[in-house]
Protein backbone atom coordinates (compact mmCIF):
# COMPACT_ATOMS: atom_id res chain seq x y z
CA UNK A 1 0.00 0.00 0.00
CA UNK A 2 1.32 3.65 -1.18
CA UNK A 3 1.05 5.87 1.52
CA UNK A 4 0.06 9.04 0.61
CA UNK A 5 1.72 11.96 2.98
CA UNK A 6 0.14 14.99 0.88
CA UNK A 7 -3.18 13.59 1.94
CA UNK A 8 -2.75 14.87 5.44
CA UNK A 9 -1.41 18.56 3.82
CA UNK A 10 -4.71 19.27 4.02
CA UNK A 11 -6.46 21.21 6.71
CA UNK A 12 -9.54 18.95 6.47
CA UNK A 13 -7.75 16.10 6.96
CA UNK A 14 -5.19 16.92 9.30
CA UNK A 15 -7.99 18.95 11.82
CA UNK A 16 -9.61 15.54 13.27
CA UNK A 17 -6.29 14.01 13.70
CA UNK A 18 -4.63 17.06 15.51
CA UNK A 19 -7.90 16.78 17.80
CA UNK A 20 -7.36 12.97 18.64
CA UNK A 21 -3.69 13.53 19.38
CA UNK A 22 -4.18 16.56 21.39
CA UNK A 23 -5.44 14.45 24.84
CA UNK A 24 -2.53 12.32 24.38
CA UNK A 25 0.17 14.97 24.04
CA UNK A 26 -1.08 16.80 26.60
CA UNK A 27 -1.61 13.71 29.43
CA UNK A 28 2.00 12.64 28.47
CA UNK A 29 2.94 16.07 29.01
CA UNK A 30 1.41 16.69 32.19
CA UNK A 31 2.78 13.23 33.56
CA UNK A 32 6.38 13.39 32.12
CA UNK A 33 6.63 16.97 33.92
CA UNK A 34 4.76 16.11 36.97
CA UNK A 35 6.83 12.65 37.51
CA UNK A 36 10.09 14.22 36.76
CA UNK A 37 9.55 17.44 38.51
CA UNK A 38 8.62 15.25 41.66
CA UNK A 39 12.05 13.12 40.92
CA UNK A 40 14.01 15.99 40.52
CA UNK A 41 12.54 18.26 43.68
CA UNK A 42 12.81 15.68 45.90
CA UNK A 43 14.91 12.62 44.71
CA UNK A 44 17.86 14.03 43.22
CA UNK A 45 20.89 15.05 45.76
CA UNK A 46 20.57 18.05 48.10
CA UNK A 47 24.12 18.89 47.13
CA UNK A 48 25.53 19.25 42.47
CA UNK A 49 28.10 17.26 42.83
CA UNK A 50 30.34 16.53 46.17
CA UNK A 51 31.98 20.12 46.60
CA UNK A 52 30.40 21.62 44.25
CA UNK A 53 29.17 25.33 45.85
CA UNK A 54 25.42 24.82 44.30
CA UNK A 55 22.97 23.76 47.02
CA UNK A 56 19.52 23.85 46.56
CA UNK A 57 18.90 26.00 44.02
CA UNK A 58 20.53 24.23 40.74
CA UNK A 59 17.18 22.48 40.73
CA UNK A 60 15.84 24.88 38.80
CA UNK A 61 18.09 23.22 35.88
CA UNK A 62 15.17 21.11 35.72
CA UNK A 63 12.89 23.65 33.92
CA UNK A 64 15.52 25.99 33.09
CA UNK A 65 17.41 23.59 30.44
CA UNK A 66 14.33 21.94 28.90
CA UNK A 67 12.81 25.32 28.33
CA UNK A 68 16.20 26.81 26.68
CA UNK A 69 16.42 23.62 24.52
CA UNK A 70 12.83 23.47 23.34
CA UNK A 71 12.86 27.08 22.99
CA UNK A 72 15.56 26.53 20.50
CA UNK A 73 14.41 23.68 18.52
CA UNK A 74 10.76 25.15 17.85
CA UNK A 75 12.68 27.98 16.36
CA UNK A 76 14.24 25.25 14.10
CA UNK A 77 11.24 23.75 13.98
CA UNK A 78 9.07 26.84 13.19
CA UNK A 79 11.77 28.26 10.49
CA UNK A 80 11.57 24.64 8.74
CA UNK A 81 7.92 24.49 8.16
CA UNK A 82 7.72 28.60 7.17
CA UNK A 83 10.33 26.97 4.50
CA UNK A 84 8.12 23.96 3.45
CA UNK A 85 5.55 26.36 3.08
CA UNK A 86 7.36 28.55 0.79
CA UNK A 87 8.80 25.76 -1.27
CA UNK A 88 5.80 23.77 -1.96
CA UNK A 89 3.13 26.38 -1.27
CA UNK A 90 1.05 24.49 1.40
CA UNK A 91 -1.30 25.93 3.78
CA UNK A 92 -0.89 23.48 6.28
CA UNK A 93 2.97 24.44 6.94
CA UNK A 94 2.45 27.87 7.14
CA UNK A 95 -0.31 27.39 9.61
CA UNK A 96 2.01 24.87 11.42
CA UNK A 97 5.14 27.50 11.75
CA UNK A 98 2.32 29.79 12.61
CA UNK A 99 0.80 27.48 15.57
CA UNK A 100 4.51 27.30 16.81
CA UNK A 101 5.53 30.55 17.46
CA UNK A 102 4.18 31.52 20.23
CA UNK A 103 4.86 28.32 22.19
CA UNK A 104 8.53 28.81 21.29
CA UNK A 105 8.76 32.24 22.45
CA UNK A 106 6.90 31.20 25.76
CA UNK A 107 9.86 28.85 26.34
CA UNK A 108 12.24 31.28 25.53
CA UNK A 109 11.09 33.89 28.21
CA UNK A 110 10.97 30.49 30.49
CA UNK A 111 14.43 29.67 29.77
CA UNK A 112 15.29 33.64 30.72
CA UNK A 113 13.36 33.93 33.48
CA UNK A 114 14.56 30.84 35.33
CA UNK A 115 17.75 32.05 34.09
CA UNK A 116 17.85 35.08 35.84
CA UNK A 117 16.25 33.52 39.03
CA UNK A 118 19.12 31.15 39.10
CA UNK A 119 21.29 33.92 38.85
CA UNK A 120 20.57 35.83 41.19
CA UNK A 121 21.96 33.40 44.17
CA UNK A 122 24.60 32.17 42.14
CA UNK A 123 26.08 35.04 40.41
CA UNK A 124 24.50 37.63 42.88
CA UNK A 125 22.41 39.08 39.72
CA UNK A 126 19.45 39.01 37.95
CA UNK A 127 21.23 39.47 34.92
CA UNK A 128 24.57 39.76 33.25
CA UNK A 129 25.01 39.62 30.07
CA UNK A 130 26.54 36.10 30.07
CA UNK A 131 26.48 35.08 25.85
CA UNK A 132 23.99 32.73 26.47
CA UNK A 133 21.62 34.97 28.17
CA UNK A 134 22.19 37.13 25.29
CA UNK A 135 21.56 34.70 22.67
CA UNK A 136 18.01 33.39 24.49
CA UNK A 137 16.82 37.02 24.74
CA UNK A 138 17.92 37.49 20.85
CA UNK A 139 16.09 34.77 19.70
CA UNK A 140 12.95 35.93 22.04
CA UNK A 141 13.47 39.07 19.91
CA UNK A 142 13.21 36.79 16.58
CA UNK A 143 10.17 35.15 17.85
CA UNK A 144 8.52 38.21 18.71
CA UNK A 145 9.40 39.61 15.27
CA UNK A 146 7.61 36.77 13.71
CA UNK A 147 4.26 37.04 15.55
CA UNK A 148 4.32 41.01 15.35
CA UNK A 149 4.70 40.58 11.43
CA UNK A 150 2.57 37.93 10.86
CA UNK A 151 -0.01 40.26 13.26
CA UNK A 152 0.58 43.14 11.39
CA UNK A 153 -0.52 42.01 7.92
CA UNK A 154 -3.82 41.83 7.44
CA UNK A 155 -4.03 39.51 4.07
CA UNK A 156 -3.16 35.95 5.45
CA UNK A 157 -1.17 34.97 2.36
CA UNK A 158 1.23 37.88 2.52
CA UNK A 159 1.58 37.30 6.45
CA UNK A 160 1.93 33.84 6.13
CA UNK A 161 4.77 34.20 3.25
CA UNK A 162 6.19 37.80 4.67
CA UNK A 163 6.80 36.36 8.59
CA UNK A 164 7.97 32.56 6.76
CA UNK A 165 10.99 34.91 5.28
CA UNK A 166 11.44 36.96 8.16
CA UNK A 167 12.30 33.41 10.32
CA UNK A 168 14.54 31.80 7.45
CA UNK A 169 16.36 35.15 7.43
CA UNK A 170 16.66 34.94 11.39
CA UNK A 171 17.69 31.30 11.42
CA UNK A 172 20.37 32.26 8.71
CA UNK A 173 21.67 34.96 11.36
CA UNK A 174 21.06 33.23 14.04
CA UNK A 175 24.86 31.56 14.03
CA UNK A 176 26.05 34.49 13.04
CA UNK A 177 24.76 36.13 16.16
CA UNK A 178 25.18 33.65 18.87
CA UNK A 179 29.15 33.11 17.09
CA UNK A 180 29.99 37.40 17.34
CA UNK A 181 28.33 37.11 21.29
CA UNK A 182 29.86 34.20 22.09
CA UNK A 183 33.30 35.46 20.78
CA UNK A 184 33.18 39.57 21.00
CA UNK A 185 37.13 39.23 20.64
CA UNK A 186 38.32 37.33 17.27
CA UNK A 187 41.57 37.47 18.43
CA UNK A 188 40.88 34.98 21.52
CA UNK A 189 38.14 32.65 20.72
CA UNK A 190 38.45 29.70 22.95
CA UNK A 191 35.15 28.10 25.05
CA UNK A 192 34.56 31.51 27.04
CA UNK A 193 32.02 29.37 29.73
CA UNK A 194 32.00 25.89 30.53
CA UNK A 195 30.29 22.89 28.19
CA UNK A 196 28.83 20.16 29.90
CA UNK A 197 27.94 17.41 27.87
CA UNK A 198 25.19 14.88 28.95
CA UNK A 199 27.47 12.10 29.61
CA UNK A 200 29.17 14.27 32.68
CA UNK A 201 25.77 14.74 34.19
CA UNK A 202 24.86 12.62 37.03
CA UNK A 203 21.95 10.20 36.25
CA UNK A 204 19.61 11.03 38.78
CA UNK A 205 20.08 14.84 37.69
CA UNK A 206 20.45 14.00 33.91
CA UNK A 207 17.20 11.84 34.00
CA UNK A 208 14.59 14.07 35.15
CA UNK A 209 15.91 16.70 33.17
CA UNK A 210 15.48 14.60 30.30
CA UNK A 211 12.11 14.02 31.20
CA UNK A 212 11.07 17.37 31.87
CA UNK A 213 12.01 18.04 28.36
CA UNK A 214 10.41 15.07 26.91
CA UNK A 215 7.03 16.69 28.68
CA UNK A 216 7.91 19.67 27.51
CA UNK A 217 8.02 18.92 23.65
CA UNK A 218 4.75 16.77 24.39
CA UNK A 219 3.51 19.81 25.24
CA UNK A 220 4.80 21.65 22.43
CA UNK A 221 3.04 18.92 20.13
CA UNK A 222 -0.67 19.22 22.40
CA UNK A 223 -0.53 23.70 22.23
CA UNK A 224 0.93 23.55 18.81
CA UNK A 225 -2.12 21.08 17.56
CA UNK A 226 -4.78 22.83 19.57
CA UNK A 227 -4.04 26.29 18.38
CA UNK A 228 -3.20 24.94 14.85
CA UNK A 229 -6.91 23.87 14.97
CA UNK A 230 -8.02 27.42 15.91
CA UNK A 231 -5.87 28.54 12.79
CA UNK A 232 -7.74 26.21 10.24
CA UNK A 233 -11.63 26.70 11.82
CA UNK A 234 -10.81 30.56 11.33
CA UNK A 235 -9.27 29.83 7.66
CA UNK A 236 -11.38 27.46 6.42
CA UNK A 237 -14.29 29.23 8.30
CA UNK A 238 -16.58 29.54 4.30
CA UNK A 239 -15.22 26.14 3.32
CA UNK A 240 -18.53 23.18 3.35
CA UNK A 241 -16.57 21.14 5.61
CA UNK A 242 -16.53 23.83 8.48
CA UNK A 243 -19.94 24.39 8.09
CA UNK A 244 -20.71 20.65 8.10
CA UNK A 245 -18.67 20.34 11.14
CA UNK A 246 -20.26 23.09 12.89
CA UNK A 247 -23.54 22.15 12.10
CA UNK A 248 -22.83 18.45 13.29
CA UNK A 249 -21.85 19.89 16.24
CA UNK A 250 -24.49 22.01 17.04
CA UNK A 251 -26.99 19.07 16.64
CA UNK A 252 -25.33 16.17 18.17
CA UNK A 253 -23.43 16.05 21.52
CA UNK A 254 -20.90 19.37 21.25
CA UNK A 255 -17.24 18.48 22.32
CA UNK A 256 -16.08 20.59 24.25
CA UNK A 257 -17.77 23.67 24.12
CA UNK A 258 -19.11 25.34 20.70
CA UNK A 259 -17.11 26.46 18.13
CA UNK A 260 -17.47 30.46 17.28
CA UNK B 1 22.23 44.17 -17.11
CA UNK B 2 25.00 46.92 -16.36
CA UNK B 3 22.67 48.98 -17.53
CA UNK B 4 19.81 48.88 -15.59
CA UNK B 5 21.68 48.77 -12.57
CA UNK B 6 23.45 52.10 -13.50
CA UNK B 7 20.31 53.85 -14.50
CA UNK B 8 18.41 52.34 -11.42
CA UNK B 9 21.27 53.99 -9.62
CA UNK B 10 21.71 57.01 -11.20
CA UNK B 11 18.01 57.69 -11.04
CA UNK B 12 17.23 57.31 -7.26
CA UNK B 13 20.68 59.59 -6.64
CA UNK B 14 18.72 62.25 -8.73
CA UNK B 15 15.35 61.99 -6.97
CA UNK B 16 17.10 62.25 -3.88
CA UNK B 17 19.08 65.44 -4.37
CA UNK B 18 15.92 67.03 -5.43
CA UNK B 19 14.78 66.87 -2.28
CA UNK B 20 17.55 67.08 -0.31
CA UNK B 21 15.71 67.73 2.91
CA UNK B 22 15.12 63.72 3.34
CA UNK B 23 19.53 62.93 3.34
CA UNK B 24 20.12 65.74 5.23
CA UNK B 25 17.54 64.62 7.79
CA UNK B 26 19.19 61.52 8.57
CA UNK B 27 22.63 63.15 9.08
CA UNK B 28 21.26 65.52 11.27
CA UNK B 29 19.85 62.95 13.45
CA UNK B 30 22.97 61.09 13.71
CA UNK B 31 24.84 64.26 14.66
CA UNK B 32 22.33 65.05 17.81
CA UNK B 33 21.92 61.82 18.88
CA UNK B 34 25.59 61.48 19.27
CA UNK B 35 25.80 65.02 21.04
CA UNK B 36 22.75 64.14 23.52
CA UNK B 37 24.93 61.32 25.31
CA UNK B 38 28.02 64.12 26.83
CA UNK B 39 24.65 65.97 27.97
CA UNK B 40 23.20 62.54 29.38
CA UNK B 41 26.14 61.15 30.94
CA UNK B 42 28.49 64.05 31.66
CA UNK B 43 31.37 65.19 30.04
CA UNK B 44 34.64 63.57 31.39
CA UNK B 45 37.34 63.12 29.03
CA UNK B 46 38.10 58.97 30.04
CA UNK B 47 34.49 58.27 29.87
CA UNK B 48 33.45 59.76 26.32
CA UNK B 49 36.43 57.83 25.64
CA UNK B 50 35.29 54.69 26.60
CA UNK B 51 31.81 55.70 25.32
CA UNK B 52 32.41 56.65 22.26
CA UNK B 53 32.74 53.99 19.83
CA UNK B 54 29.40 52.39 21.49
CA UNK B 55 27.33 55.56 20.85
CA UNK B 56 28.39 56.47 17.44
CA UNK B 57 27.98 52.41 16.66
CA UNK B 58 23.99 52.34 17.83
CA UNK B 59 23.86 55.85 16.25
CA UNK B 60 24.35 54.54 12.84
CA UNK B 61 22.24 51.88 13.36
CA UNK B 62 19.27 53.78 14.38
CA UNK B 63 19.86 56.40 11.89
CA UNK B 64 20.22 53.28 9.09
CA UNK B 65 17.17 52.31 10.35
CA UNK B 66 15.06 55.96 10.06
CA UNK B 67 16.59 56.02 6.58
CA UNK B 68 15.64 52.47 5.33
CA UNK B 69 11.35 53.38 5.78
CA UNK B 70 12.24 55.11 2.69
CA UNK B 71 13.83 52.99 0.35
CA UNK B 72 11.02 51.48 -1.30
CA UNK B 73 7.55 53.38 0.04
CA UNK B 74 7.84 56.06 -2.64
CA UNK B 75 8.67 53.72 -5.49
CA UNK B 76 5.78 51.67 -4.33
CA UNK B 77 3.20 54.21 -3.68
CA UNK B 78 3.43 55.37 -7.42
CA UNK B 79 3.31 52.26 -8.67
CA UNK B 80 7.25 52.24 -10.15
CA UNK B 81 8.04 49.30 -8.33
CA UNK B 82 5.43 47.31 -9.93
CA UNK B 83 6.40 47.89 -12.77
CA UNK B 84 10.10 47.22 -11.71
CA UNK B 85 9.05 44.18 -10.90
CA UNK B 86 7.44 43.31 -14.27
CA UNK B 87 10.64 44.23 -16.03
CA UNK B 88 12.44 41.19 -16.88
CA UNK B 89 15.98 42.19 -15.55
CA UNK B 90 16.90 40.21 -12.04
CA UNK B 91 14.92 41.62 -9.46
CA UNK B 92 18.14 41.16 -6.96
CA UNK B 93 20.10 43.41 -9.38
CA UNK B 94 17.54 46.85 -9.03
CA UNK B 95 17.34 46.23 -5.53
CA UNK B 96 21.20 45.97 -4.93
CA UNK B 97 21.48 49.09 -7.39
CA UNK B 98 18.87 50.70 -5.01
CA UNK B 99 20.78 50.08 -1.88
CA UNK B 100 23.72 51.49 -3.03
CA UNK B 101 22.26 54.45 -3.86
CA UNK B 102 20.43 55.01 -0.48
CA UNK B 103 23.99 53.98 1.17
CA UNK B 104 25.70 56.68 -1.25
CA UNK B 105 23.17 59.02 0.23
CA UNK B 106 22.76 58.29 3.97
CA UNK B 107 25.97 55.52 4.97
CA UNK B 108 28.58 57.21 3.11
CA UNK B 109 27.94 60.53 4.57
CA UNK B 110 28.05 59.05 8.48
CA UNK B 111 31.72 57.88 7.31
CA UNK B 112 32.47 61.45 5.86
CA UNK B 113 31.13 62.80 9.65
CA UNK B 114 32.97 60.57 11.41
CA UNK B 115 35.84 62.73 12.47
CA UNK B 116 33.86 65.20 13.50
CA UNK B 117 32.27 62.95 16.21
CA UNK B 118 35.64 61.81 16.80
CA UNK B 119 36.31 64.81 18.64
CA UNK B 120 33.21 65.45 20.46
CA UNK B 121 34.05 62.71 22.04
CA UNK B 122 38.19 63.20 22.59
CA UNK B 123 39.36 59.75 20.29
CA UNK B 124 42.58 59.79 19.11
CA UNK B 125 43.69 59.96 15.66
CA UNK B 126 44.00 56.01 15.26
CA UNK B 127 40.59 55.85 16.59
CA UNK B 128 39.30 57.95 14.12
CA UNK B 129 40.79 56.41 11.44
CA UNK B 130 39.35 53.24 12.70
CA UNK B 131 36.16 54.59 13.22
CA UNK B 132 36.35 55.71 9.88
CA UNK B 133 37.07 52.26 8.48
CA UNK B 134 34.56 50.42 10.40
CA UNK B 135 31.71 52.33 9.31
CA UNK B 136 32.89 52.28 5.93
CA UNK B 137 32.66 48.49 6.12
CA UNK B 138 29.69 48.16 8.67
CA UNK B 139 26.85 51.02 6.94
CA UNK B 140 26.35 48.90 3.80
CA UNK B 141 25.98 45.59 5.70
CA UNK B 142 23.01 47.43 7.63
CA UNK B 143 21.46 48.61 4.14
CA UNK B 144 21.44 45.41 2.81
CA UNK B 145 20.04 43.45 5.63
CA UNK B 146 17.88 46.44 6.31
CA UNK B 147 16.32 46.25 3.06
CA UNK B 148 14.87 43.12 3.71
CA UNK B 149 12.99 44.60 6.36
CA UNK B 150 11.83 47.52 4.25
CA UNK B 151 10.52 45.17 1.54
CA UNK B 152 8.77 43.26 4.01
CA UNK B 153 6.68 45.67 6.07
CA UNK B 154 6.44 47.78 2.49
CA UNK B 155 2.99 49.81 2.93
CA UNK B 156 2.05 48.36 6.62
CA UNK B 157 0.54 50.61 9.57
CA UNK B 158 3.28 51.38 11.56
CA UNK B 159 5.48 49.73 9.40
CA UNK B 160 8.44 52.20 11.15
CA UNK B 161 7.94 50.81 14.60
CA UNK B 162 7.74 47.22 13.25
CA UNK B 163 10.96 47.72 10.85
CA UNK B 164 12.93 48.75 13.83
CA UNK B 165 11.85 45.11 15.81
CA UNK B 166 12.74 42.94 13.05
CA UNK B 167 16.03 44.33 11.70
CA UNK B 168 17.60 45.56 15.03
CA UNK B 169 18.14 42.29 16.69
CA UNK B 170 19.80 40.97 13.13
CA UNK B 171 22.48 44.05 13.50
CA UNK B 172 24.21 42.81 16.68
CA UNK B 173 27.15 41.36 14.75
CA UNK B 174 27.56 44.75 13.30
CA UNK B 175 27.32 46.51 16.39
CA UNK B 176 29.65 44.41 18.39
CA UNK B 177 32.21 43.93 15.64
CA UNK B 178 32.23 47.72 14.63
CA UNK B 179 32.33 48.95 18.42
CA UNK B 180 34.72 46.54 18.81
CA UNK B 181 37.00 47.72 16.55
CA UNK B 182 37.11 50.97 17.49
CA UNK B 183 37.29 50.42 21.02
CA UNK B 184 41.06 47.81 20.72
CA UNK B 185 42.59 50.18 17.93
CA UNK B 186 42.58 52.85 21.57
CA UNK B 187 45.39 50.05 22.75
CA UNK B 188 47.05 48.94 19.24
CA UNK B 189 46.11 49.71 15.79
CA UNK B 190 46.98 46.47 14.55
CA UNK B 191 44.34 44.39 16.99
CA UNK B 192 41.41 46.13 15.16
CA UNK B 193 42.42 43.67 11.81
CA UNK B 194 40.52 40.81 12.98
CA UNK B 195 37.18 42.79 13.25
CA UNK B 196 37.49 44.48 10.33
CA UNK B 197 38.20 41.38 8.40
CA UNK B 198 34.49 40.04 10.28
CA UNK B 199 32.81 43.04 9.44
CA UNK B 200 34.34 42.16 5.74
CA UNK B 201 33.02 39.05 5.93
CA UNK B 202 29.77 39.90 7.06
CA UNK B 203 29.34 42.45 4.13
CA UNK B 204 30.09 39.50 1.58
CA UNK B 205 27.58 37.16 2.89
CA UNK B 206 24.91 40.10 2.94
CA UNK B 207 25.78 41.29 -0.58
CA UNK B 208 25.24 37.76 -1.98
CA UNK B 209 22.10 36.65 -0.09
CA UNK B 210 21.06 40.37 0.84
CA UNK B 211 19.16 41.61 -2.71
CA UNK B 212 18.36 38.10 -3.09
CA UNK B 213 16.27 38.25 0.14
CA UNK B 214 14.61 41.63 -0.35
CA UNK B 215 13.81 40.59 -4.05
CA UNK B 216 11.87 37.27 -2.82
CA UNK B 217 10.35 39.49 0.14
CA UNK B 218 9.33 42.39 -2.56
CA UNK B 219 7.32 39.54 -4.48
CA UNK B 220 5.54 38.81 -1.48
CA UNK B 221 4.95 42.09 -0.39
CA UNK B 222 3.35 43.53 -3.82
CA UNK B 223 1.55 40.12 -5.50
Amino acid sequence: MKLNWFKYASPAAFYPIAGRLIPWFGGLAAVLVLASLLWGFFGTADQLGGSNPQKEYYRIIYIHVGGAWMSMWLYLVLAGWAAIGLVFNTRLSFMMANAVAPTGAIFTFIALWTGAFWGRPSWGTYWDWDPRLTSELILFFLYIGYIALHSAIDDTRRADRAAALLSIVGLVMLPVIYWSINCPDPTQCAALHQRSDPGSIHPSILWPMLGVTLGFWSYSFATAFARLRGIILQREADSAWVSDLLQGESQGEPRGGTVR
Amino acid sequence: MLKTFWSILLRDLTLALRRRTDVLTVLFFFIIVVSLFPLGVGSEKALLRELGPGVVWVAALLASMLALERLFAADFDDGTLEQMLLTPQPLGLLVLAKVLAHWLLTGLPLVIIAPLIALQYQLEDGQTLMMMASLLLGTPTLGLIGAIGAALTLGLRGGGILLSLLILPLYIPILIYGEGAVTVSAIALADSEPYLMLLGALLLLSLILGPWAAAAALRISID
